[in-house]
């Protein structure tokens, strides 16, 4: 069993906009993409249980083959740089995903 | 069949530096171009709503002074977007002053055109009395004119129609107001009669200087040429390299969706995309540039929200620590309780626990370990002195907290300044970011001569 943590080249958050956050897993090798992919492990559901969303608050759940990658992009609770931020880049809301077993 | 384009872009971020040698060996290709974003809102709502830039006057000064003197001298056309960081009229004044200055000390005249980027409220008001003004995405509330008059100042991003006026006017030097990021770079290709949908797609991965190449980086040079059925990237500095991965990657960055891209007035579709790599050169086929009706811009603005003061300190003590969050709780209510006269609406405390769970919040799953952590007390208010004050009882209160048991007894704090209370001043929020069809561009554009 390995972590998304190890299996991805590019683990990573980043603000889309000040209301969203988009989550951008990237890998160097077809192997690991497909791993990945395959697994159904990266699902709406999983996403709803990391970050305590409704389903309606993952806005994107996409694989990109060209890429290697798949993006999540979710509604962020507190806009970038409001009062109760905690990231106002959005740059380090990648960690809940780290753990995720293949 | 037209010539290829050749674009340079300095960095991602017009003040955060890039090699000399890379500009040169940009500038050695002949570019059509030197275009340069200037502006973001990843750093939140401050420098919209306060009128300030991200980066110091003196680094935007060092990076302007070698685009405009190596741009100037070889008749190159110089693109600056979102100008100052958030693209307002102050920001631009701002850089304007700066390019002043530049050609002044150089003895350089040129044609500037100047885009503002400001959107008068009485026309936001309108279209949204007309129910032409949507938010962005669901947790955004619809707008309304007690919001607008509380926005200082709204700025719309501008598409690459104006920017492609200026070029056929024949300016030396164009400063966007607020722009949608790739759009300038597009506004260039599209000048020089390329496919649309490759110049934004472009001008999407120029936008953020070197981050497509390998290792990535907004701190350095990339050029980007645009020939007629694909475009083509490259680094100009040896020790990176642009790959297939690393620019479709790339594809992805700070947007919502990986191959769908919303601009002004179109969609970008980079699903069918193929990405060829050969010799560090990567090139891009098939990004497709879809018409949207009607019109929509992207409005932004920004409101204070309240005061703030916050205090740093550090907490070495296992006891303390392993107590904090009850220690936190019982401050606040004393807080509340000294303060009975101030209505507790009028205030918020928040603690942030360095080492514990300041990061992720709630949504921390890990369990703390470790010897220290660090405590940041926030206190935000409806004036400063208001903000000050609770500050300073919520900090005194948690520094001496007579926790039962607790050995430190004459402190629970390390501050690692004096004073320990930073006045922060003013807290802004997004206010505005909302869509607004439009009929007529909203983007004004004024010509000077600089140095005649």
């Amino acid at each position: 069993m390995r972590t998304l943590y190890e299996l991805a080249k590019v683990l990573r958050s980043k603000n889309s906009g000040p209301f969203e956050l988009t989550l951008d897993i990237l890998f160097d090798s077809i192997e690991n993409y497909q791993l990945v992919k395959d697994s159904g492990k990266i699902s709406v559901k999983a996403i709803c249980d990391l970050y305590n969303l409704s389903k309606e608050e993952v806005r994107h759940l996409v694989f990109y083959d060209q890429a290697l990658g798949v993006k999540i992009t979710i509604l962020r609770d507190i806009p970038s740089g409001s009062i109760g931020d905690r990231d106002v880049y959005g740059a380090q809301q990648h960690a809940p995903l780290m753990n995720i077993r293949f | 069949m037209v010539e290829d384009i050749r674009i340079l872009s300095p960095c991602g971020m017009l003040g955060y530096g890039f090699p000399i040698e890379s500009f040169m060996n940009g500038i050695k290709e002949n570019p059509h171009g030197i275009i340069v974003d200037a502006g973001s809102t990843d750093a939140g709502p401050h420098k919209l709503g306060a009128g300030v830039s991200i980066v110091s006057r003196r680094a935007a000064k060092k990076d302007l002074e070698v685009i405009i003197t190596n741009g100037t001298v070889n008749k190159i056309p110089i693109i600056i977007g979102s100008a100052g960081g958030a693209g307002a009229k102050k920001h631009v004044d701002w850089t304007l002053d700066i390019i002043d200055q530049i050609c002044q000390e150089h003895t350089i005249s040129a044609k500037v055109a100047v885009i503002w980027g400001d959107i008068p409220n009485d026309r936001v008001m309108m279209a949204n009395d007309l129910g032409k003004v949507t938010p962005l995405s669901p947790n955004i509330k619809p707008l309304t004119n007690e919001t607008i008059r509380e926005t200082n100042g709204i700025v719309a991003q501008m598409g690459h129609e104006p920017i492609l006026e200026a070029l056929e006017n024949g300016a030396d030097l164009i400063v966007c107001g607020r722009a949608y990021d790739p759009a300038p770079f597009a506004a260039l290709g599209i000048f020089h009669k390329k496919d649309p949908g490759l110049a934004y797609h472009l001008g999407k991965i120029l936008e953020c200087g070197a981050l497509c190449a390998e290792p990535g980086t907004t701190k350095d040079c990339i050029m980007g040429t645009l020939k007629d059925d694909c475009f083509t990237v490259k680094s100009l500095n040896p020790n990176r390299k642009c790959t297939s991965i690393s620019v479709a990657a790339h594809t992805f960055y700070e947007k919502e969706h990986p191959y769908i891209l919303h601009g002004p007035g179109f969609t970008l579709n980079l699903k069918n995309c193929r990405y060829k790599e050969y010799d560090g050169v990567v090139e891009v086929s098939n990004s497709q540039y879809i018409p949207t009706k009607p019109y929509l811009i992207k409005l932004e603005g920004a409101r204070q929200a309240a005061y703030r003061t916050v205090v740093i300190a550090g907490i070495r003590d296992p006891i303390l620590i392993n107590h904090i969050e009850g220690i936190e709780k019982e401050v606040r209510a004393q807080v509340q309780r000294y303060y009975d006269e101030i209505p507790i609406e009028d205030y918020s405390i928040r603690f942030y626990n360095y080492g514990i769970n300041a990061v992720l919040g709630e949504k921390e799953k890990e369990r703390f370990t470790g010897h220290e952590i660090g405590v940041l007390l926030e206190v935000t208010g409806n004036s400063q002195e208001t903000a000050n004050s609770i500050c300073a009882t919520a900090r005194s209160t948690l520094l001496h907290y007579g926790l039962e048991n607790r050995k430190s007894t004459a402190g629970n704090l390390a501050f690692p300044f004096a004073p320990s209370d930073i006045e922060f001043g003013p807290v802004y929020e997004f206010s505005v970011y909302h869509l607004m069809e439009v009929d007529v561009s909203p983007f004004k554009i004024e010509y000077r001569q600089v140095n005649k």
